[in-house]
């Protein structure tokens, strides 16, 4: 059951999405609206999905894979609801909406079966930490996307060269507050989300911090997003750079997402998770 | 009924011509009063701008209607019609009322997409209503023209793009600051052309206004119009860091502003952007300065291409709205044609019955033998045999009412059956 509803919510996303790009190819309101519904309403059904695996696994659906990219297309679908709502950036769906999609085809194309967790594992720090690092990764992919049509637009301005893009995306004021709006929410978000991983390390393990490999790797995320915020308060950093350390920083936090499970082991990977 | 169209604008007469029969605002009343005292004329407006001189008139006979606005053109200016006719344009039904929306929708005019012309037709149609000089007609038809502008406007990027480097200038600056409110200004030299372009971006609110100018008591009286500061020439890198936009245009060969100038500015104002507009030539500001990370250089020619780029943006847009005044044709001449269709069948039934009873009275006068059973059955033969005469004609009326050929059924039939009163006296006699 929460497969067929996981593929109808992919199906609303690829809808969503491409009425997003209609809207940025063609300037079509019309496409941009129905994008929004399609987008809200795709929300709605992810949400029961996860309802209903979280019922079919007896625990928070973050386990495996295949459930990991749904929550965090979840996690990105619904901060950029927010945001739209809150500040009114419909052209943030045309980058993020395809991100959404894209995790969850992949989500789609990986074996979906319902881990066991391990017992060990299984306690209150599971979903809080899952929670607050996939909502951290969320916001910081809107800042990501920020980065990207920031970088778009001012190559536009400089070089002069203005397309019909051009007048579709939002100015660079515009893209460099909500670049650092980002920050201000995604850095608590994932500093919490660390420390509560440490917490239920402790807990599950009796040691704060092992430097596996997810851990190093969200450690040097981090200090990307770190030097950032320093660089954005103290010494005026904005523009291009701040647009570029954004990007750089979700690049690590996709790695330490993906990259460190697919490629490197360590006491993250969704094996040892569920205890295999 | 005919909607009709005659004028002349910026591509069909020079401007030696569209002087000599512009109507004066003061004299525009008198020239509609007189226009529909005409009797081919129902209704009438008349628009005139510096661009274009337009009657269009509602009448019952397009060929008769166009002759007059022309010769009425050519004698409320005591001109003589043969001189006129070569600038003229006429359109007749569909093709007129295509000409007033495109006219409205701002595709006719010199600069696509200009907003102007169509609180200009306002004006016009707002002095016709006044003198009384636009019925039911014209009236549904230029409420039909405001809504078809309105439509073009927010559906297509018609106007959406700037085409004058004032303007330009203004829509690069919120593509860099999204709103220009609380952006201050700095104007170096205060020309034409700098005093243009500071209209422009004083009416977004900027927040502040420095103006340096060679000879200071220039900049002061340019401070003075816009509220703002006059600075002396010499110290004006000093005011840099305080400017979001700057804006030069003075006569200085040589740069004011140079590439290590602009580094040192950004650093103190802690990477803020700046957007600096060259719009003098030869240039005041070295071009390197455009390499400046968060600087924005765009001189003369970079503005003339964002415009030229709009232009054609403009152009594409206009074939998007061109459809949609091919679908609101569609739908106002449907309203045309019902509006008269209804009247003449009206007219064809009344027509008819008015023969049949007057042909019954003869011959109930001659037969008074006839008992009321067999009179009471002529009358029904004779009601019979009319509807099934009619039934054909008000069939193919109506099927044929949308499409181009509908108003020709419509004339013939008020013709073949004398529905406009010229057989009448014939069939007395």
């Amino acid at each position: 059951m929460s497969n067929l509803l996981f593929k109808i919510t992919l199906l609303c996303y690829l809808a969503a999405a491409s009425g997003y790009l209609i809207h940025i190819a063609s300037g079509r309101c019309a496409a941009e609206k129905v994008g929004r519904w399609l987008m809200r309403g795709g929300f709605v059904l992810h949400c029961a999905t996860l309802a209903l695996r979280f019922f079919e696994a007896g625990h928070t659906p973050v386990a495996n894979l295949h459930e990991s990219l749904s929550f965090f297309a979840w996690c990105i679908t619904g901060i950029f609801l927010l945001f739209d709502l809150r500040y009114g950036l419909a052209v943030l769906g045309a980058f993020l909406s395809p991100l959404a999609l894209l995790l969850m085809v992949v989500g789609n194309a990986v074996p979906r079966q319902v881990a066991q967790l391990n017992p060990m594992l299984d306690s209150w720090w599971f979903p809080i930490h899952v929670s607050l690092a996939f909502l951290g990764n969320a916001v910081f992919a809107v800042a990501f996307i920020a980065g990207v049509m920031y970088l778009l637009q001012e190559r536009m301005l400089k070089s002069k060269r203005l397309s019909a893009l051009f007048f579709r995306l939002p100015s660079l004021d515009t893209l460099d507050t909500l670049n650092y709006r980002c920050l201000t929410w995604g850095f608590p978000l994932m500093t919490m989300g660390i420390i509560s991983g440490a917490a239920w390390a402790h807990a599950a393990w009796g040691s704060y911090w092992r430097w596996d490999p997810k851990e190093t790797w969200a450690l040097i995320s981090w200090f990307v997003y770190a030097a950032l915020l320093h660089g954005r308060l103290a010494i005026g950093w904005r523009g291009r750079r701040a647009a570029l350390l954004a990007i750089i920083g979700f690049l690590c936090l996709l790695f330490t997402f993906l990259g460190v499970n697919l490629l490197l082991s360590g006491l993250h990977s969704y094996e040892s998770l569920s205890g295999r | 009924m005919q909607i009709v169209a005659v004028g002349l604008n910026h591509k069909s007469a020079p401007v030696a011509i569209r002087e000599q029969i512009a109507f004066a605002p003061e004299r525009q009343e008198e020239a509609l009063r007189q226009l529909v005292a005409a009797p081919e004329i129902l209704e009438g407006l008349l628009l005139s701008t510096c661009n274009r001189v337009e009657l269009y008139a509602c009448s019952h006979d397009g060929t008769a209607a166009a002759s007059r606005l022309k010769s009425f053109l050519a004698e409320f200016h005591g001109l003589s019609e043969d001189t006129l006719t070569a600038h003229l344009y006429e359109f007749r039904a569909e093709q007129a009322i295509r000409h007033l929306f495109r006219v409205a929708a701002s595709l006719d005019s010199m600069v696509i997409g200009e907003p102007q012309i169509l609180g200009q037709l306002k004006e016009a149609f707002s002095v016709a209503e006044g003198c009384g000089s636009v019925g039911l007609i014209l009236t549904r038809l230029l409420h039909k023209t405001f809504s078809v502008a309105k439509r073009v406007r927010s559906e297509t990027a018609i106007a959406c793009q700037a085409v004058s480097i004032s303007y330009s200038a203004v829509e690069l600056a919120r593509k860099i600051f999204g709103s220009l409110q609380d952006r201050s200004v700095m104007i170096i030299g205060a020309g034409e052309m700098c005093e243009l372009a500071a209209r422009h971006l004083v009416n977004h609110q900027t927040a502040g206004l420095l103006v340096a100018n060679r000879t200071f008591e220039r900049a002061l009286q340019l401070a003075k119009q816009f509220g703002g500061r006059a600075v002396p020439f010499s110290d004006f890198p000093d005011y840099l860091p305080q400017a979001d936009i700057v804006l030069a245009s003075t006569a200085a060969t040589g740069y004011l502003l140079t590439r290590s100038q602009v580094e040192k500015v950004i650093r103190r104002r802690k990477n803020r952007p700046m957007f600096f507009i060259d719009i003098a030539v030869p240039r005041n500001i070295e071009p390197a300065v455009n390499q400046v990370d968060n600087a924005y250089l765009y001189d003369i020619d970079d503005l003339q291409n964002v415009i030229d780029a709009n232009v054609k943006e403009r152009r594409k847009a206009a074939d998007k709205a061109e459809t949609i005044i091919d679908q609101e044709i569609g739908r106002f001449q449907r309203w045309l044609s019902d509006l008269e269709l209804t009247p003449t069948i009206r007219d064809l039934q009344q027509q008819l019955e008015g023969v049949r009873l007057r042909e019954l009275d003869k011959t109930f006068a001659q037969l008074q033998s006839l008992g009321p059973e067999e009179r009471q059955a002529i009358e029904a033969c004779t009601g019979a045999i009319i509807k099934k005469i009619l039934h054909r004609p008000i069939a193919v009326l109506k099927e044929r009412r949308h499409d181009m050929t509908g108003e020709q059924y419509l004339d013939a039939v008020r013709i073949l059956f004398g529905l406009d009163g010229e057989t009448e006296d014939e069939d007395q006699g």
